[in-house]
Parts: structure tokens; C-alpha cells; sequence
């Protein structure tokens, strides 16, 4: 583990502590799932951060209003409580909306696991204590076989094992990975920059 | 004698520019953002956030805010009150002129005579220029690259960062040069451009790169239609899209009220001729396009990526994905989009919602009615844009042919005000997103170019801009 100074602030919105994830999955096939998908438009209007689960897939978890679709991976009764969704290539493509993370880490999403993660998105999750899991497409095609596995994703080593023994490393960089296990955040670490920032100010940018 | 400096890219310009402290193993990069641009939908957590740590914005006078998603594009009601779609819809914006006015950060409100999509009106005003590094919550800020800006969308945390210290925390993209050569056909316009590109690479063919677009394709472009292109590079994937400036660039400038002026305009030109990328400068990725292959350009599934020729037949799918989207779509493989029946035609957003824009599509529509059934919106993407184009008949033009005048603002590119497209209905659209549900629950969108989209809407059905141009006198062609 890096050990970065200045050191960093604690997030408040993270809170916790992101050291190992242990959950069965749930799974969504589909690839290219886009953020209007993970939450569409029209739930954006709003101020706040907190409760946006109750809209994260909104127009596939419904039939419609107030009819929940049951063929819906999230509304089976199975997978309440899973904290990793194994899902199809290019996931989190389109739009910024950090409602996205947001949505998902309130249904209780602890991490995405994908053969590709959209960059704005990955961004996203890394800072709203969502762990963006990236593997070959194949490792997820077999992860996908057998959603009912405990799965272990373990933050310091960089892995994702499965109860058969099999062990799948993924990329985090240091830093994001800093960030995860002690619970904190970019904007402490940038606020310690001050005085660089006030000298590139200084000559580049009055 | 020293050596050579190594030839580098426009980005790698830009961005040894920018850089505060190196990026190393340990940490990314903290890189400056010269311009910060907010609006009412993703900012409000962050100054919450900010609020709750006790900060205050660093540099206010680098931060511009306007109004656009959740605006109404109808007008004021009798009593002088905005439509608004929703109490939470005002609320947004009650929000950001509140936090606009606690720390005075210039806005551009819905009284302003300057107001717009965000990505309309920081061109029109000159607060985007030429080598500067260019944030919003929002992410076709892509847009703003066709100055030769580095120009990303950021999600809303990184909003407060850079509020809080003008600064993002960045790992260095790799770059991916587009070379786009010869001139386009008639009809074949800057978003037909963009939509073959995206068709050429895929919907993620970017992914981790910036794009450089170059080639005398793109030389040709007026800055209109290089934002166009800049704007759905995020449909590729990309961080972010660029074009060199050069005079085109430098003319657009100068007409910019807040653009830089007189002795400082001439140190800036001195400056950003010097932003192109080296001969010789690496790229990580080439893609060579061919102008003379770009016919008029749309989509047929539910995501970008779904590009083809307006007379070539959908693709066989080839996996559940494309299943997928063909059966939302309600299309089938082996036959063009063309001839589909459309219900609704949108014109307008921060891709195809400026002047020229409106010209191609009152181009079309003169002395022409839109088809039974159609409704079409035509939406400008700012004050200015819309005065300028009421200043042409414009205005008239697009009423007269049955057509609604809005005012401006996102609308339905994102379906967040009110304006909708009813679950099932067909729209042609000149936004940038054809994904399941965006332009309202069960939408079905075909993304277009202005002309297409304003022929689409004569024809009442998906139809061939060039039946037009092959019927208009060449010299009505500009
Ligand atoms: S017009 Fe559409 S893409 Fe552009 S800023 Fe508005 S919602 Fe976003």
C-alpha cells in the first residue's frame, strides 16, 4: 500500500473503510449499460445525494407503476442484499451523473465487476466508495455461471476470489486503492496543495 | 547545443501546461482547470459538501454558471411565472442562484439576455479559448475542445474539487489521432461526420484516449461544426476531443464579447499558434477516415455506437445486445432505417442547437410543412442563438411550417423539463443520445444531422437528405 503525504482528509461521504467486499453477485448480461439506464434523467431533479436506490434501473425494475418486473435481477428475492454486481462489457458508458455510483451504492453495491468500466463512471465509483472491478471478459463469463458463489474482493491484494479457490487480480492504482482502505478522500489531498496551487497561480494563471 | 525537444502532441501541450505537481506512482497528477463551467443539476451536492467542510470556492471569477437541464422551453405564463415541470426542477434552480449569489459566481439566469446550454453559451461569450483546460459536471463539455481546449466532463465530487482548489487529481490520458480527409457531399454535414467516426471505432473505441481530429476535413469545418464534432467524442468513449486553432479559430475569437481584446487578443494569437501537434509527435492510436465515404449519418439501436449510412441495412445482430436494441428499437436487420415513421423530430441541443444549425433546418422547412403527425420541436441552444435566428426568420419559417419555436434550453436531448417523447414514439434527433429511454420512458430515438432531421420531418418518415439537395438548385446550397 502507497503511503501518500500530505496525508488525506476523511470523506464523510464515504465513511467507511473499504477493505474486503464478501458477497454473492448479481448478474446483468447486457453490455454497453448506460448511466440513463443505471438512472434515468428524469430523477435527477433533485439536491440531494441520499436515497436515489429506489430509482437505480428504474425502467427495467418496473412493468410499470408500482408493478415490479419479477424477470428483473434486482426486484428476485435471492438477490437482496448482494453487494457485487458482475455485469456485460462497457458498463457505466454515457453521461457524468454521479447519481450513478450514488444509486447503486444505496441498493448496497459494494463493487461492479465488468470486462470494462466506462472511465467517468469508474471515476465516480472510486470516489463514492464503489470498487470498479475489471477482468478478463472471459473470467466474467465464468463468474457469471455461478452468481450464488461467495466471492471475496479483497482491497489491499488487488483480488477477487472465489470459493473453489480461483483468484483473478485486477488494476487499482495506488492511490484510489489508498483512498479505499483508509476511508478518505481526493479533496483532502488537494486542499494540502495549496501552496503549489498558489504558485502555479502565480505565474500561470493570475 | 542541447537536443531537439521531442515533438509533442496539441494534448501533451495542454497538458504539461496545466500540470501543478507531476503525476507519479504514488498519486496522479494535480492538474489546473483555467475554466469551470456549473449548471443547476450536478452542483448542488457539491457546494452542500463544500459547505459541510467549512470551504469556500477558491477562484469565483473562474467559474461560470448557467441554467439548461431542468429549465422549461415554454414561455412565461400570463402571470410571468416559467412553466416549470416539477417543484424539484425549480428547486435546482432556486439552488444554484442561491449558491451563485453566496459566493459570487457569475450566472447566466433564466432573466439573462445571455443564458443557454452550457456548452453554447461559453463559446458565444470567449470564456473558451484556445489552450485552456476547460471542466463541468457534464459530459459533453468534450465540446469545448473544438479551440484546441482540454475540455472533460466531470462527475459532481469533482465538482467540489475544483471549486474548492481549481484543481483535479488526473492520470495522463493516451491520445488517439482522427485524420479525416477530402470534402463532404452535399448534405453531409459535421454530425454525419461525428456519428461515422463513432460507427468506425465503436461506442467505446476511445475509451482512455483524447481525440485529435485533423485532416482537411476538419480544417474546412466553421467552429459550428467543429464543436458538433468535439461534442460527441464522449459518444466514442473518449475523455475528451480537440482541434488545433488555427485562423478559423482565431477569427470566431475575436467577434467574442468576453473574449480576450486588443493587445492581450494579439499575445494570445502569438500563443495559440504555437498549439498544434509537432510533426513527428507520437499518437497511441491513428484512424484514417475518408471523407468521400461519409454519407448522411444515423443510428438504429440504443446506443451511439449504432452508426450507419441512412441506406445501408442494419447490421445482423451478432450478439443480445444488438437482439436487444433492434427489439426496443422495433427494427429490423437486413433493411435501412429509412422509411420508418416518425412521430416526433427534435432540433436542437449543445450538439446541433446553434445558428448553423437552425439554418439547415429553416433551409429545409421553407416553403414546406412538416408531415400529419409529426411534431416537431426546434429548440435553440441559447438567447443568442435564438435572437439571431428570430433576426433571419427563422422563426417564422419554422412556425409557418408547422413546426414549434421554443425557448432555449436542453429540452429534449435529456427530457428532464417536461419536454418528452411518449413511450413507443419514433424521434429523429440531432442529440447525441439514443439510449433506452432518454428522450422519456420508452422512447425510441434515431440520432440525425439537422438537415436530416428537418427532411425526416417533411417526409413524416426516416428519410435521405440528399432526395433535397438532389431536388434544390446547387446555388440554395452553401
Ligand atoms: S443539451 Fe443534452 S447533452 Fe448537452 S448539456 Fe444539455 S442535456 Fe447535456
Amino acid at each position: 500500500m502507497t503511503t501518500l503525504s500530505p496525508p488525506l482528509s476523511q470523506n464523510p461521504a464515504i465513511q467507511a473503510r473499504t477493505v474486503q467486499i464478501s458477497s454473492r453477485s448479481v448478474v446483468l448480461r447486457s453490455t454497453n449499460i448506460d448511466t440513463d439506464q443505471i438512472i434515468p434523467a428524469r430523477f435527477l431533479s433533485t439536491t440531494e445525494r441520499a436515497g436515489l436506490g429506489r430509482f437505480a434501473f428504474n425502467d427495467w425494475r418496473w412493468i410499470s407503476e408500482g408493478v415490479p418486473n419479477p424477470e428483473f435481477a434486482f426486484n428476485r428475492p435471492e438477490n437482496a442484499g448482494r453487494q457485487i454486481l458482475l455485469a456485460g462489457r462497457n458498463f457505466g458508458c454515457g453521461s457524468s451523473r454521479e447519481h450513478a455510483p450514488w444509486a447503486l451504492t444505496d441498493l448496497g453495491l459494494k463493487a461492479v465487476v465488468s470486462s470494462e468500466i466506462a472511465d467517468i463512471f469508474r471515476g465516480n465509483s472510486l470516489k463514492n466508495g464503489l470498487l470498479p472491478v475489471v477482468l478478463d471478459e472471459a473470467d466474467v463469463q465464468t463468474l457469471m455461471q455461478r452468481p450464488d458463489d461467495e466471492l471475496t474482493i479483497d482491497v489491499a491484494a488487488r483480488e477477487l476470489r472465489t470459493p473453489d479457490g480461483r483468484i483473478y487480480t485486477f488494476p487499482l492504482d495506488g492511490f484510489s486503492q489508498t483512498c479505499l482502505l483508509e476511508g478518505v478522500d481526493q479533496l483532502g489531498y488537494l486542499l494540502a496543495r495549496a501552496p503549489d496551487i498558489a504558485r502555479y497561480e502565480a505565474t500561470h494563471a493570475r | 547545443m542541447s537536443p531537439a525537444p521531442a515533438p509533442r502532441t496539441l494534448f501533451d501541450k495542454l497538458w504539461d501546461a496545466h500540470v501543478v505537481v507531476p503525476e507519479s506512482d504514488s498519486a496522479p497528477a494535480v492538474l489546473y482547470i483555467d475554466l469551470h463551467l456549473i449548471h443547476e443539476v450536478t452542483s448542488p451536492q457539491a457546494f452542500t459538501e463544500l459547505r459541510a467542510r467549512g470551504i469556500a470556492p477558491r477562484r469565483p471569477d473562474r467559474t461560470k454558471a448557467t441554467m439548461d437541464h431542468s429549465t422549461p422551453t415554454l414561455p412565461r405564463d400570463a402571470d410571468g411565472r416559467l412553466p416549470y415541470s416539477s417543484a424539484a426542477a425549480e428547486k435546482q434552480v432556486q439552488t444554484l442562484e442561491a449558491n451563485c449569489a453566496q459566493y459570487g459566481i457569475e450566472l447566466f439566469d433564466m432573466g439573462s439576455d445571455n443564458r443557454g446550454i452550457v456548452h453554447v453559451i461559453a463559446p458565444e461569450q470567449g470564456f473558451t479559448q484556445p489552450g485552456m483546460t476547460i471542466v463541468c459536471g457534464d459530459s459533453h463539455t468534450s465540446t469545448h475542445g473544438a479551440f484546441g481546449a482540454l475540455a472533460f466532463g466531470i462527475g459532481t465530487s469533482e465538482v467540489g474539487h475544483v471549486l474548492a482548489t481549481q484543481c483535479l487529481l488526473q492520470r495522463k490520458p493516451r491520445t488517439m489521432s482522427i485524420t479525416v480527409e477530402g470534402p463532404l457531399a452535399p448534405g453531409v454535414g459535421a454530425k454525419d461526420v461525428a456519428l461515422h467516426i463513432i460507427g468506425t471505432i465503436g461506442v467505446n473505441g476511445g475509451t482512455g484516449h483524447v481525440l485529435e481530429f485533423r485532416g482537411s476535413t476538419i480544417e474546412a469545418m466553421d467552429m459550428e461544426q467543429r464543436m458538433t464534432l468535439c461534442n460527441m467524442s464522449i459518444e466514442a468513449g473518449a475523455r475528451a476531443g480537440m482541434v488545433a486553432p488555427d485562423q478559423v479559430t482565431f477569427d470566431y475569437m475575436a467577434a467574442t464579447p468576453r473574449g480576450p481584446k486588443g493587445a492581450d487578443f494579439d499575445a494570445a494569437v502569438a500563443y495559440w499558434k504555437t498549439l498544434r501537434s509537432d510533426d513527428g509527435a507520437h499518437f497511441d492510436a491513428q484512424v484514417a477516415i475518408d471523407a468521400s465515404d461519409i454519407r448522411p449519418t444515423l443510428t438504429w439501436g440504443t446506443h451511439p455506437g449504432t452508426a450507419i449510412a441512412i441506406d445501408a441495412p442494419i447490421p445482423a445482430a451478432h450478439d443480445a445486445a444488438a437482439r436487444k436494441g433492434l427489439a426496443y428499437m422495433g427494427f429490423d436487420a437486413g433493411h435501412p432505417v429509412a422509411g420508418a415513421r416518425v412521430d416526433v423530430v427534435f432540433v436542437g441541443s449543445c450538439t446541433n442547437g446553434r445558428l448553423r444549425d437552425m439554418r439547415d433546418v429553416a433551409r429545409v422547412l421553407a416553403g414546406r410543412k412538416v408531415a400529419d403527425g409529426v411534431r416537431m420541436l426546434v429548440v435553440p441552444g441559447s438567447e443568442i442563438v435564438k435572437r439571431q435566428a428570430e433576426a433571419e426568420g427563422i422563426d417564422a419559417i419554422v412556425r409557418a411550417a408547422g413546426a414549434q419555436w421554443r425557448e432555449p434550453g436542453c429540452s429534449m436531448c435529456i427530457a428532464m423539463n417536461g419536454d418528452l417523447v411518449a413511450p413507443g414514439e419514433l424521434a429523429v434527433s440531432t442529440s447525441n443520445r439514443n439510449f433506452e429511454g432518454r428522450q422519456g420512458p420508452g422512447s425510441r430515438t434515431v440520432l440525425a444531422s439537422p438537415l436530416s432531421a428537418a427532411w425526416s420531418a417533411v417526409q413524416g418518415r426516416v428519410a435521405d437528405v440528399r432526395e433535397f439537395f438532389a431536388a434544390t438548385p446547387q446555388k440554395e446550397v452553401a
